[in-house]
């Protein structure tokens, strides 16, 4: 087992803790009629993209899908650009163009999701592609959930990936539901590794709400595509301990699986190991969980003060404008520029 | 006559044709015990059974394929798309094989492939689309686009029993908002019949889906509004196969014209009417025929975005005034 010092602690602690608050506040703003689209959160499932994304240098790059916020919060988004995001804010990344977490950061090292599930997998080992082939020592982190691993475009993606050896971690969150089908009505195999497997893919299972547990698989994995030694799957076992989004009771999702799911809360887990092992205090925690409602409430301001975007700018950006200097990748193009909007 | 929206009024055809046709099912995510997204097929698979109401695997080309080859044995499959962007998902099993099969070696594909599509439910740009315009340029298939309950559930009914394949586009934001009455027993609605959603004398909106009923706003808008301008709306309800008299005979008796679409604009339905009329009633017309469509962009998600993106009343009143005055 690792040792975590008091930095790594404190920072997986409060990413996760952050992830959950803020989700929770979106949902609010959600039963209040703030947010008038779909909101999709990934409560109970913070480890996985905390203890994963937590690792990526920064010239690495980061394929969140729906659930996965922390990998936005540590890429060095801004709480108050997802809150704006979702709000339709003109100073949200999309600039009110999407909502939710379909938002993309390239300057941060974030693609954008697709929402056709599954997607997003050969577009990410496009980014790795990339990689490979300017022989830079980076890797891409690529989520997706149980139900996109039914996809085609994920068995061409992975098969692929395999053949080419690309520099990438994918990362499956299993959280035992793709909307209201559970994972025995998705495959006949038991788990994601298994079909993984039929391609030639290392693969391993990581409990999902054990940080440490995905922070050890992500760090071997993403070791091994550094090297060059090609892609592993991890397979992050969770719970969706939500509907499907903030509209759904999920009344399909036996009780009990709540209940027993609930008990293994990947934050007080966390929580528990470090005072534990000595590695923070109750108090520091105290203050790190104070610091966290701040923020959130910090955020939720800033984003409510961002004004909507002028309809005059609906047709800004459909193709591209002569005056951007397009000889830049768009990852380069405006790093200088982070303060201000780290986003463009 | 019992009062019904637009979504039980689909439900309804359905549920009627599963009773009437053993051969009639129905496909797709979480339709099953959820009973599908937008509940649609809520209690149909207590009643009709797993076999009949199917939930599936989050795998679209799996589900499209499997009804398309179960209706090359004469099974009557209708597939539910939980959202109709994703049907470009399946492209290539709509496009390249339903579609030709009869062409090329004279099996008919007998499925309806059905979703919600259309904008103004702050979807964003993946859960907002109008995808009919790929459809319907596509020989063999059938694009179905309805705008009242009455209509749903007749032309789902004629789509289930039809011998092609159907694209049964639904308007989600229509779903609960259009409430009706609409009779309890059998009846069709025919595909390729369009329908006089107003009759009017002075000009023609011509148009479907949600749009109809912009283009009613916008007609008794000008009736009260001192224009003295009597609008005739004509509600397409089908594509293709497209009632090109009931498109010619508005024009020769108003010959004034307006194309509207919820659809982006470039190589939208409007180009194709245009067309029609240019060629076929060029002499009746008395002023430039004129589009009121979405722009060419993605469906954005703020609400002051997709405001200016859909097609509104009074885009239509100013086109009609344009017209009017030319
Ligand atoms: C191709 C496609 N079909 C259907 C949907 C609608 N949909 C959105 S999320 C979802 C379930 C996704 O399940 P999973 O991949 O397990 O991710 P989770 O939501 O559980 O995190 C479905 C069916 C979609 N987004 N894309």
């Amino acid at each position: 087992m690792a040792t975590v010092t008091r930095k790594l602690g404190s920072r997986l602690l409060h990413t996760m803790k952050l992830m959950r608050e803020l989700e929770h506040r979106i949902e609010n703003l959600y039963r209040q009629g703030k947010i008038v689209g779909g909101v999709f959160i990934g409560r109970g499932q913070e480890a996985i993209s905390a203890g994963s994304a937590v690792q990526t240098l920064p010239e690495d790059v980061v394929c969140p899908s729906h659930r996965d916020l922390a990998a936005f919060l540590l890429r060095g988004l801004p709480p108050w650009m997802v809150v704006a995001n979702y709000l339709g804010r003109k100073d949200g990344p999309t600039r009110g163009r999407d909502g939710n977490t379909h938002l993309g950061a390239l300057p941060l090292g974030i693609i954008s999701f697709i929402s056709s599930m599954a997607a997003i997998v050969p577009v990410a080992n496009g980014v790795a592609f990339s990689f490979q082939y300017r022989k830079q020592p980076n890797v891409v982190l690529c989520y997706f959930g149980d139900g996109a691993t039914s996809r085609g475009e994920w068995h061409e993606a992975l098969n692929f990936g395999a053949v080419f050896k690309l520099p990438i971690v994918y990362l499956c969150v299993n959280n035992q539901y793709a909307y209201s089908t559970p994972v025995s009505r998705q495959m006949a195999v038991e788990h994601i590794t298994d079909r993984a497997q039929g391609y030639g893919i290392p693969c391993q299972r990581v409990d999902g709400n054990d940080v440490l547990a995905v922070y050890e698989a992500a760090q071997k994995a993403i070791a091994r595509a550094r090297k060059g030694e090609g892609p592993t799957l991890l397979e992050c076992e969770t719970f969706r301990m939500s509907g499907h989004s903030a509209h759904d009771q999920a009344e399909y999702v036996p009780k009990e699986l709540f209940e027993k799911w609930k008990k293994k809360d990947p934050i007080l887990r966390f929580e528990k190991y470090l005072l534990e092992h000595k590695v923070l205090s109750r108090r520091d925690i105290d203050e790190l969980y104070a610091k966290v409602q701040a923020e959130v409430e910090a955020a939720v301001t800033r984003a409510e003060q961002s004004p909507y975007p002028d309809p005059g700018e609906l047709l800004e950006g459909v193709y591209a404008s002569a005056e951007e200097d397009h000889s830049l990748p768009m990852t380069q193009r405006t790093r200088g520029k982070r303060e201000t909007n780290p986003c463009q | 006559m019992p009062v019904m929206t637009y979504i039980e009024a689909i439900r309804q055809g359905i549920w009627e044709e599963m009773e009437r046709d053993d051969r009639v099912f129905m496909i797709g995510e979480d339709i099953g015990a959820h009973g599908g997204a937008f509940k649609l097929s809520a209690g149909m698979q207590e009643h009709f059974g797993p076999n009949r109401i199917v939930d599936t695997p989050l795998a679209e080309n799996a589900f499209v394929g499997a009804a398309i080859g179960a209706a090359l044995m004469g099974l009557r499959p209708i597939v539910e798309m939980q959202f109709a962007d994703f049907i470009s998902t399946c492209y290539d099993l709509i496009v390249n094989y339903a579609a030709k099969a009869r062409y090329r070696w004279a099996a008919g594909v007998p499925i309806v492939i059905r979703g919600p599509s259309g904008g103004g439910v702050r979807g964003g740009p993946f859960h907002s689309n109008n995808p009919e315009i790929a459809f319907v340029h596509t020989p063999g298939l059938k694009v179905v686009v309805p705008a009242t309950a009455y209509d749903a559930k007749g032309l789902i009914k004629a789509a289930i029993r039809d011998p092609d394949p159907v694209l049964y586009f639904e308007h989600k934001l229509l779903y609960r908002r259009i409430k009706e009455d609409v009779p309890a027993e059998d009846y069709v609605v025919p595909l390729g019949q369009a329908r006089v959603a107003r009759a009017g004398t002075d000009i023609s909106v011509i148009t479907y889906g949600a749009m109809v009923y912009v283009a009613l706003e916008a007609a008794e808008k000008l009736a009260q509004e001192g224009d003295g301008v009597d609008v005739e709306v004509i509600d397409l309800r089908c594509l293709v196969p497209l009632d090109r008299e009931a498109v010619l005979a508005t024009v020769r008796k108003t010959s004034r014209v307006i194309l509207l679409h919820e659809d982006t604009r470039t190589a939208g339905f409007a180009g194709e009417l245009a067309a029609l009329i240019a060629s076929d009633a060029f002499d009746y017309l008395d002023a430039p025929v004129l589009r009121v469509t979405a722009p060419d962009c993605p469906v954005p998600y703020s609400p002051p975005l997709e405001d200016a993106f859909l097609p509104h009343a009074a885009d239509v009143i100013a086109a009609v005034r344009r017209s009017m005055a030319y």
